[in-house]
């Protein structure tokens, strides 16, 4: 018997698709506990690798005999291991290439729509972090909005359509992940857009970022609107799109709202949330298409993988909206928050441009879920 | 820095996941019981699943020191007597008693018969270590006109080094239940 090897971009298929599957996950329980691979319709075995040296015999009774089984590690070793121990053994396995390393880091391309003018709209799915991230493409030129640090799949996406990177935006300083905004920048040299009030204390040169400021991409003129939304940090910033998407970076997801607290300040910034949440998106048009720059369940996600939804719908049916009693609601996003992203100070360091961890030390950092949301 | 000591070294730098693991495990069974591994490895992984490993199979984690690139882990083997509750030495005092008189200021003879490498990484302040396995040997560090308060991890090896220095015409005093649920002050790496 021989085993196969799943990639994370398969893997995310399954998930989309809904399939069913069976993970054996090798990694020491704290692991497992904390963060794992999340699908609809996902059944898990957690048996750390080194409870299995001495062989499979043991586990074997628990895995199923009609299932795709999928085993995961850490970085992909100890999956190859059991993988070959648990084939020997006549099962028919797969193990997920690269393991969470290589989950955390894969993004998804997934087409959200088209622009007014014949542009398009692409949201990158980083399924294995729940991080979203943008690139609005219009006559020749592109923006990419979010970015994550895995720089070369923007690049490279940007290359294939023809395009040329001119706008890199972050809707705040990101506290789960690591931008890779700065980076794209410099290379394409296109203009680095911040919030001013996040980017008080960084070390480089920025496009201040402002209640108001209107960014053409291409002739045809597609407009990126930004909108002063603070609440899951003081400076977040929204942006509307050709009069159709409205970007919500962390402040409104599909099934919740940001988290207040990741830069120290819950209790300041509780009213600022709502007065965003509450006051100046409602004065938008409900027609607009709200694309997040997280998701925190994978219920979050619609038939085609994407993740986005109309602000009317999101008003009706989002909890984190639909709180009438303010103290009821300061409640909910200062109390009983989950547990911070990992790493979350270093990563603000990080995108301030203080620190500059390697390329291993930040792949590290961002190990684990997003945890940007409550609900 | 403090060299942490140990019995035998595996050498995993540069391996990545399980092999850290699996030479560990190999190595161990040439262990004695009681005494200390030392493990190099590169892959940052290794920590949290020695120590996941280490609960598992009843060995005990001591911790892990960074030297730039590579973490050298320590591990002490399990050993079979650590699991018989049963002690013998009459003086006891118990770790709260012994904190208080700590908090007094009152100089006191505290002998850690743990292995180095335990000692390293956490011990009271000001405590002498004599592994129990070299105390027969090194019995002239000790004032034999003073109490002498004897801890290990858990009160058994304080409980044979008692009765060895009571053997000896020292005053020995067992701490129980030992650093184990020690909450007074420790240093260490």
């Amino acid at each position: 018997m021989s085993f196969k090897k799943m990639k994370a971009s398969e893997l995310t298929t399954m998930i989309v698709n809904k399939e069913p599957l069976f993970i054996l996950d090798v990694r020491n329980e704290a692991d497992f506990q904390d963060w794992k691979v999340e699908g609809h319709d996902f059944n898990y075995l957690n048996i750390p690798y080194f409870e299995l040296l001495d062989g499979v015999e043991g586990i074997i009774e628990q895995l199923p005999k009609d299932q795709v089984i999928l085993v995961v590690c850490a970085k992909e070793g100890s999956s190859i291991m059991v993988a070959e121990m648990l084939s020997d053994e006549g099962l028919e396995v797969s193990y997920l290439e690269g393991g969470m390393k290589a989950w955390s880091e894969h993004l998804e391309p997934v087409k959200v729509g088209e622009l007014s003018t014949g542009g398009e709209m692409y949201q990158f799915v980083r399924m294995g972090k729940g991080c979203l991230s943008y690139m609005v493409i219009s006559d020749g030129e592109a923006a990419i909005i979010d970015a994550t640090r895995m720089i070369d799949v923007y690049l490279d996406f940007a290359k294939e359509k023809k395009v040329k990177i001119t706008h890199v935006f972050d809707t705040h300083l990101h506290a789960d992940h690591i931008s890779g905004g700065r980076d794209i920048a410099a290379k394409m040299d296109a203009v680095y857009w911040l919030p001013p009030k996040d980017a008080e204390e960084v070390t480089f040169n920025y496009a201040k970022l402002e209640d108001g400021s209107e960014v053409k991409i291409g002739e045809t003129s597609i407009n990126i609107h930004a909108l002063y939304s603070p609440g899951h940090t003081i400076g977040s910033t929204s942006f509307v799109v050709d009069e159709r998407y409205l970007l919500t970076g962390d402040i409104l997801f599909i099934d919740s709202i940001g988290r207040p607290d990741l830069a120290g300040l819950a209790d300041d910034w509780v009213g600022d949330l709502r007065e965003s949440l509450y006051k100046r998106y409602k004065q938008l048009s409900s027609e607009l298409i709200v694309l997040p720059a997280h998701f925190m369940m994978i219920d979050e996600l619609n038939d085609d993988g994407s993740v986005a939804g109309k602000l009317g719908v999101l008003f009706k049916q989002n909890h984190g909206l639909n709180i009438e009693d303010e103290s009821e609601f300061r409640k909910i996003v200062t109390e009983n928050l989950p547990p911070q992203p990992n790493a979350y100070q270093e990563i603000r360091q990080t995108n301030m441009g203080k620190i500059t961890p390697d390329n291993d030390k930040q792949r590290e950092m961002e190990i684990g879920p997003n945890r940007c949301a409550v609900r | 820095m403090n060299e942490v000591k140990a019995n035998q070294t595996v050498d995993a730098k540069g391996l990545a996941c399980p092999m850290p693991i699996v030479r560990t495990k190999k190595a161990m069974k040439e262990l004695e019981a009681g005494q200390v591994m030392e493990i190099l490895a590169t892959d940052k992984g290794s920590k949290a699943d020695l120590k996941a490993w280490s609960e598992s199979t009843g060995h005990q984690y001591l911790g892990t020191v960074e030297e730039g690139e590579v973490l050298k882990h320590y591990v002490r083997k399990a050993s079979e007597y650590e699991e018989q509750p049963e002690r013998h030495h009459p003086h006891v005092i118990k770790n709260d008693e012994l904190t208080e008189k700590i908090a007094k200021g009152e100089s006191l003879q505290i002998l850690d018969v743990r292995e180095e490498a335990e000692y390293a990484f956490g011990h009271i302040p000001g405590a002498l270590s004599v592994p129990f396995g070299r105390l027969q040997q090194e019995l002239n560090k000790l004032n034999q006109d003073e109490p002498i308060y004897v801890i290990c991890r858990t009160g058994n090896r304080s409980d044979m080094a008692a009765q060895l220095l009571e053997s000896k015409e020292f005053k020995a005093v067992n701490v129980v239940p030992g650093m184990n649920s020690w909450s007074g002050k420790v240093e260490g790496i």
